[in-house]
């Protein structure tokens, strides 16, 4: 096996007592898509920020394309793009002006950039707003147009933190094709995210953080085999009653989580279990079966939920 | 061509420079380019309207101005103070609101630093935009003072550089200052030291008029050693009291330097 992109070892970072990131290790090999998938103060931004060398370590050690991003700094931003969780475009000027003059921050040629800018505005699809100002843009063009700019330089690696947050749904599918051609492409893309299903999208390989550690690390499939069972089972009974059937039902499936709301109920076979349910007399005013998620992992990890 | 990785490896670049403040340059020309042109005719006109107003307005009463040992006109005794003043105007334009608003608004040296530039590139690339503003500014200036027979002789052209180190010392100890400023109240204070200093550092009247501890005080200020320096090249009354000057500023330009680019890695680099 070829050496990592990324190698972390016991990467740590405290703001005063306060430990952001507590030890943590991974790697990410050239061409993978790699997740951190957490909630939000789970220590995947501040992780993102020290990758990107724009943010200081406390202990342990980082190496990207064998370079200490602490010491060599400008070396290593130079291989990277970057794409902030808040888009940080340059409001004062057009859509291709923030392509360009971001070029020419990497010192490249302006011959390059207007040829690259070509490319990168058909790739974001934003051909038709070339000249116009940034501030005039969708939320969508805007995080768009914050991909192409990081890929102005042509980066070994591409990081993105939160990609999609606040996007609709819409705005959301058509990033993650653009994010899933730049895959095909080979472009290395870590991605930090606390959607689930964004995370199985574009994810190979990622790792599950909570509270600044790594709770489980792997494929999205293979940690659904690992952590969850096939299916999932959903039952409501209305908020009182959830609590008095949960003992019951419990010795019923192979694992079972109770919610403010709803309990989930782990099981091979989802209608099966259902029907025994509704066999033993207990009828559940609503009730789901679906496959088992990397939300259902999470819950299995740290007993609560991504989205709080 | 050579990708941005070579371009990193070419220039040895330090944490703190990677060898290119001119691309701030180029960025502030493209903002430039598209924004409003109010506030620099704003500026320019500043000087301009104190020279009409104190010269031909003040100055038919005050006729003329002694100092040392020279008697003139009243207009022309302004004339090099407001020059450097309008110099310093231009600096500060850039170097303070402009800054303030990229370093919390916008966050846009945040964004440059995410990026092969390190934080001298940004203060150095910065300071020289507001350094040319105030070049502008006082070439401008300089323009409308010879227009009206103002200027002494062919050698008053050298108050030039003296305005633009003016304009680099400003600027660059103007960004240093707004660089520990958080919020708009803070940044009101810069105003609350600029206008007294403008109207007592000597511009209008000569200091010799103040009691001793006044002009000790005003001594100590870098407006006043800019108007001095000025003045000197101006009247071509060139003597080593224009070193001390010189020195000032350029220990200004030197302290604003390196703690605008400290300031900056302590921001956004931690």
């Amino acid at each position: 096996m070829s050496k990592p992109l990324i190698s972390v070892r016991g990467l740590t970072k405290k703001f005063g007592d306060f430990t952001a990131v507590d030890g943590i290790d991974f790697d990410v090999a050239k061409g993978e898509s790699f997740g951190l998938l957490g909630p939000n103060g789970a220590g995947k931004s501040t992780t993102m920020r020290i990758l990107a060398a724009t943010s200081t370590r406390t202990s342990g050690t980082v190496e990207i394309l064998d370079k200490d991003p602490e010491l060599f700094g400008p070396l290593v931003r130079a291989h990277l793009g970057v794409v902030p969780q808040q888009d940080n475009l340059d409001n004062e000027l057009t859509v291709s002006e923030n392509l360009f003059i971001y070029g020419r921050y990497f010192g490249l040629s302006k011959k390059f950039i207007k040829n690259k800018i070509e490319e990168l505005l058909e790739f974001a699809q934003l051909e038709e707003k070339r000249d116009v100002k940034v501030e005039a843009l969708s939320g969508g063009m805007k995080r768009r147009l914050t991909i192409a700019r990081g890929l102005v330089s042509e980066p070994d690696i591409l990081l993105l933190d939160e990609p999609t947050t606040g996007l609709d749904p819409q705005a959301r599918h058509i990033l993650w094709d653009r994010l899933f051609r730049l895959k095909e492409q080979g472009v290395t893309l870590v991605l930090t995210t606390h959607f689930m299903d964004e995370a199985e999208q574009l994810c190979d390989r990622l790792v599950v953080m909570d509270k600044g550690a790594i709770m489980a690390e792997g494929s999205p499939a293979g940690l659904i085999k690992q952590y969850s069972s096939k299916e999932v089972l959903e039952v409501r009974f209305g908020s009182d009653r959830n609590k008095e059937v949960a003992p019951q039902l419990a010795t019923m499936c192979e694992r079972m989580e109770t919610l403010p709301d709803r309990l989930l109920m782990y099981t091979e076979d989802g209608e099966a279990l259902l029907e025994k349910i509704t066999h033993a007399g207990m009828h559940a005013t609503t009730s789901l079966v679906r496959r088992s998620s990397l939300e259902d992992v999470f819950l299995r990890l740290t007993g609560r939920t991504l989205i709080e | 061509m050579r990708t941005a990785v070579e371009i990193a490896v070419s220039r040895k670049s330090s944490a703190m420079y990677a060898g290119r403040p001119h691309v701030l340059l180029e960025r502030g020309w493209l903002a430039f380019r598209s924004s409003t042109w109010i506030p620099v005719v704003t500026g320019f006109l500043e000087p301009v309207l104190f020279l009409l107003a104190f010269g031909y307005g003040m100055g038919t009463l005050i006729g003329d101005v002694t100092t040392g040992t020279t008697t003139m006109d009243y207009t022309l005794f302004i004339a090099p103070g407001l020059l450097a003043n309008s110099a310093m105007n231009g600096a500060i334009y850039d170097s303070t609101w402009n800054v303030f608003w990229k370093l919390n608004e916008s966050k846009l040296y945040k964004t440059m630093l995410s990026t092969p530039l390190g934080p001298l590139d940004i203060a150095l690339g910065e300071i020289t935009w507001a350094l040319i503003r105030g070049l502008v500014y006082s070439l401008g200036f300089l323009t409308v003072v010879t227009a009206l027979g103002l200027t002494p002789s062919f050698w008053a052209i050298l108050a030039i550089p003296a305005a633009s180190l003016v304009a680099f010392g400003f600027a660059s100890f103007g960004m240093a200052i707004t660089s520990f400023f958080k919020t708009y109240q803070q940044m009101g204070f810069i105003n609350f030291v600029l206008l007294p200093m403008t109207l007592f550092s000597g511009s209008l009247y000569p200091i010799s008029v103040y009691p001793d501890w006044l002009e000790r005080i005003i001594m100590a200020l870098p407006l006043w050693h800019g108007i001095e320096m000025v003045r000197a090249f101006w009247f071509g009354n060139i003597s080593s009291g224009v070193l001390v000057h010189i020195a000032y500023f350029l220990v200004m330009i030197a302290t604003g330097l390196f703690v605008t680019s400290r300031r900056l890695r302590a921001l956004f680099l931690r």
